[in-house]
């Protein structure tokens, strides 16, 4: 008989888990029961895992967090700041919960649904079904299990066939809650030809400590194109993970973009898998941060199939204590011929405690690829600084105009204006307070 | 042009620098006054460029010894971006790209920080749009390199138009041109010289770094100084560099070493 000993910090996150009410689909409960079955046989993953090497969740074992009880009311007010003009329309959740009184509705194109999971769960089942708990893998992935056991809030969206959205559709994940557990979802489900922009947006009002467990799903059909940005604003006290799982199909075109700035400890898992041939693959992030912070972005292409594109650098800049981890995973299978796939790791240090850990991981099985990739840690380059001392700048001046530089190559090729803007103030405001 | 009342805006007393513990400058001498153009040539590794970003303040290299006074005041109690708000340029040989910088924005900016740290007005984005388009047109420079990152992707001569361009903005009291002509085709060099010609007056001074005569057609040194193995050896007028010119350097080093060998 196989007997499961549960981890008592697993244990104690899973507390509340059995009451969530029944879901309209017995499939789902199941999908939810099974993952509370693995979660359960999970540990938290420790330094000696080697996929938490550089991370140490210990922090995290130390914060009491529960399920939301009770919303704290947010008002328009409060999430003023975070508006993004550009956006066709805007979903925003307050601790996990929606908060429609916060939404903003637009006139969508035809084919294009952008509801609540907990909606679509009744509306949509036949089109979610094949997706939900599928794509993002929760066999050996603690966190994944804990979100689709409490899997009940969230997103759902579709792109009917040839459905195309010009405009970002705005996800606002507000915190604003103490001591509490966030399991945020989204299913983002492309058909063929279809096109649109996502922001995952994550914010806080204060300065909580809690924890945002978010697992984000991505079907991406033959020939459409999506477009994710994640943007990771938590509190300076948070714990933020996040697995987001894609799956492309032939000839699909899918670009990531990925700011950190915040929480305390934060983990981003992204997972493409090319199941079609001729996918297109962009891949930017960029993690800022000082003080005690921890960044761990992994992040696995699986090149499956032949004559797949992918380009994928990722930033980092560290200062006071700061930990920022990477490791990229390129995997090129047996008869992925014509893989065109580049990787770099760029890391800034800005001072003597911060560290980085970056390890790209190459995997190919193929003999007709063409794969490269490159890793850098360094400090602001001396040259760059006397030639802005030179003009007239003031050491720090100088140090921050090139800091801002080095992050303002990712920010900048994100496509929405007001986002650009926004994050660049943040990135100034941050190195001028030397993080 | 000479004016020998005229006030000296540098002086530059037996200065020694090391680079990396190597000696590089071994006693120079030098005096500059408001109107003059002074040419310093000299083979690779004389220690011209050296020279240069000694006085731009540039932290690889160690002052060990002289003075260098700079309207009067010592030069070396200033940390470059001081240097740079009194009045000290620096033209880059090789100026450095920066991504993700505007070339608009870091201009204002420097321009601003000089104009702050000698009392005056900064200008607003819009203000400062108009000036700069028309220093721009001294240059002959398109607008569109206001946009593009600071030297991103431009060409050697769009970088070196790029460098007169923020002499012009920033108004030094000394400008010190480090090879502005190296990597320049004749266009090129015709309209970044006739650019510093223009921004020349009776108040500013400028020194040229050079390893060729070539610029000099261009902009007329009232002195021409020979730099080899960290001194001045010989200085003239113009005529000299013609001299240079057609008999190269080895001669004057072959006079150095009989000098040498007589004394001793």
């Amino acid at each position: 008989m196989k007997v499961t000993v549960t981890h008592p910090y697993v244990a104690a996150l899973l507390t509340g888990s059995g009451e969530l009410p029944k879901s309209p689909a017995a499939w789902l409960d199941a999908r939810r029961a099974a993952a509370l079955e693995r979660a359960n046989a999970l540990s938290v993953p420790t330094t000696r895992d080697e996929e938490w090497r550089f991370t140490d969740l210990t922090p995290l074992t130390k914060l009491q967090v529960q399920p939301v009880a009770a919303a704290v009311k947010v008002s328009a007010t409060d999430i003023a700041a975070h508006v993004v003009p550009e956006a066709a329309m805007r979903l925003v959740f307050v601790d996990g919960v929606p908060a429609p009184e916060l939404a903003q509705q637009g006139a969508l194109p035809a084919g294009v649904t952008v509801i609540a999971l907990s909606d679509a769960i009744k509306s949509h089942a036949a089109l979610i079904e094949p997706h939900l708990a599928k794509l993002a893998g929760a066999e050996q992935e603690l966190f994944t299990a804990l979100n689709t056991a409490f899997l009940q809030h969230g997103v759902f969206i579709h792109l009917a066939k040839n459905a195309q959205l010009k405009a970002p559709i705005h996800l606002l994940f507000v915190a604003a809650g103490n001591g509490v557990a966030v399991y945020p979802r989204c299913l983002i489900v492309a058909e063929s030809g279809a096109e649109a922009c996502v922001i995952e947006d994550y914010v806080a009002l204060g300065d909580e400590a809690y924890l945002t467990n978010a697992v984000t799903e991505i079907a991406v059909a033959p020939n459409a194109s999506l477009r994710h940005i994640k943007l990771q604003r938590e509190s300076q006290k948070a714990f933020h993970i996040s697995n987001c799982a894609v799956t492309l199909a032939k000839d699909a075109r899918f670009q990531s973009h990925a700011v950190t700035l915040g929480a305390r400890l934060s983990r981003i898992n992204l997972n493409i898998d090319q199941q079609g041939e001729g996918v297109n693959v962009e891949i930017d992030g960029l993690a800022l941060i000082g003080g005690r912070q921890t960044a761990d972005t992994h992040t696995l292409v699986d090149h499956a199939k032949a004559h797949g594109i992918c380009k994928q650098t990722h930033k980092t800049i560290v200062g006071g204590a700061g930990h920022a981890v990477f490791n990229g995973k390129v995997f090129v299978r047996e008869g992925a011929q014509l893989t065109d796939s580049s990787q770099q790791s760029r890391n800034l240090l800005l001072s003597d405690k911060a560290r980085v850990d970056t390890k790209p991981q190459l995997e190919i099985y193929a003999d007709d690829v063409k794969c490269a990739h490159g890793a850098a840690v360094g400090q602001l380059d001396a040259e760059h600084l006397f030639y802005l001392k030179s003009r007239g700048l003031p050491e720090a001046q100088a140090r921050n105009l090139l800091t801002y530089a080095f992050g303002a190559e990712i920010i900048d090729h994100i496509p929405v204006p007001s986002l650009v803007d926004a994050l660049e103030k943040l990135v100034m405001a941050r190195t001028e307070a030397s993080l | 042009m000479i004016n020998s009342n005229a006030k000296t805006i540098l002086e530059v007393r037996n200065l020694t620098a090391t680079v990396a513990g190597v000696d590089i400058l071994k006693g120079i001498n030098l005096t500059v006054r408001a109107g003059e153009v002074h040419a310093i040539m000299g083979p690779n590794g004389s220690g011209k460029s050296t020279f240069s970003k000694v006085l731009a303040g540039h932290p690889a290299y160690e002052v060990k010894g002289g003075e260098v006074l700079f309207e009067g005041k010592d030069l070396f109690t200033l940390a470059a971006d001081e240097r740079a708000r009194a009045g000290v340029f620096l033209g880059f040989q090789y100026p450095v790209e920066i991504p993700g910088v505007s070339n608009s924005a870091f201009l204002r900016l420097a321009y601003n920080t000089v104009q702050g740290g000698r009392g005056k007005d900064e200008l607003d984005p819009l203000e400062f749009d108009d000036l700069v388009r028309e220093k721009m047109k001294l240059l002959e420079m398109n607008p569109e390199f206001l946009s593009r990152s600071v030297n991103d992707g431009f060409s050697g001569g769009e970088k070196k138009r790029n460098e007169i361009l923020q002499m012009a903005l920033l108004e030094p009291k000394l400008s010190l041109l480090d090879e502005t002509d190296s990597g320049l085709d004749i266009d090129a060099l015709r309209v970044v010289a006739g650019g510093v010609n223009k921004l020349l007056t009776s108040d500013n001074a400028c020194v040229l770094v050079t390893h060729y005569q070539r610029l000099l057609n261009y902009i007329t040194p009232d002195y021409v100084h020979v730099m080899s193995a960290g001194r001045i050896i010989k200085s003239g007028d113009k005529s000299l560099a013609l001299e240079l010119e057609s008999r190269g350097y080895d001669w004057l080093l072959d006079d150095k070493k009989a000098a040498k060998k007589a004394a001793a």
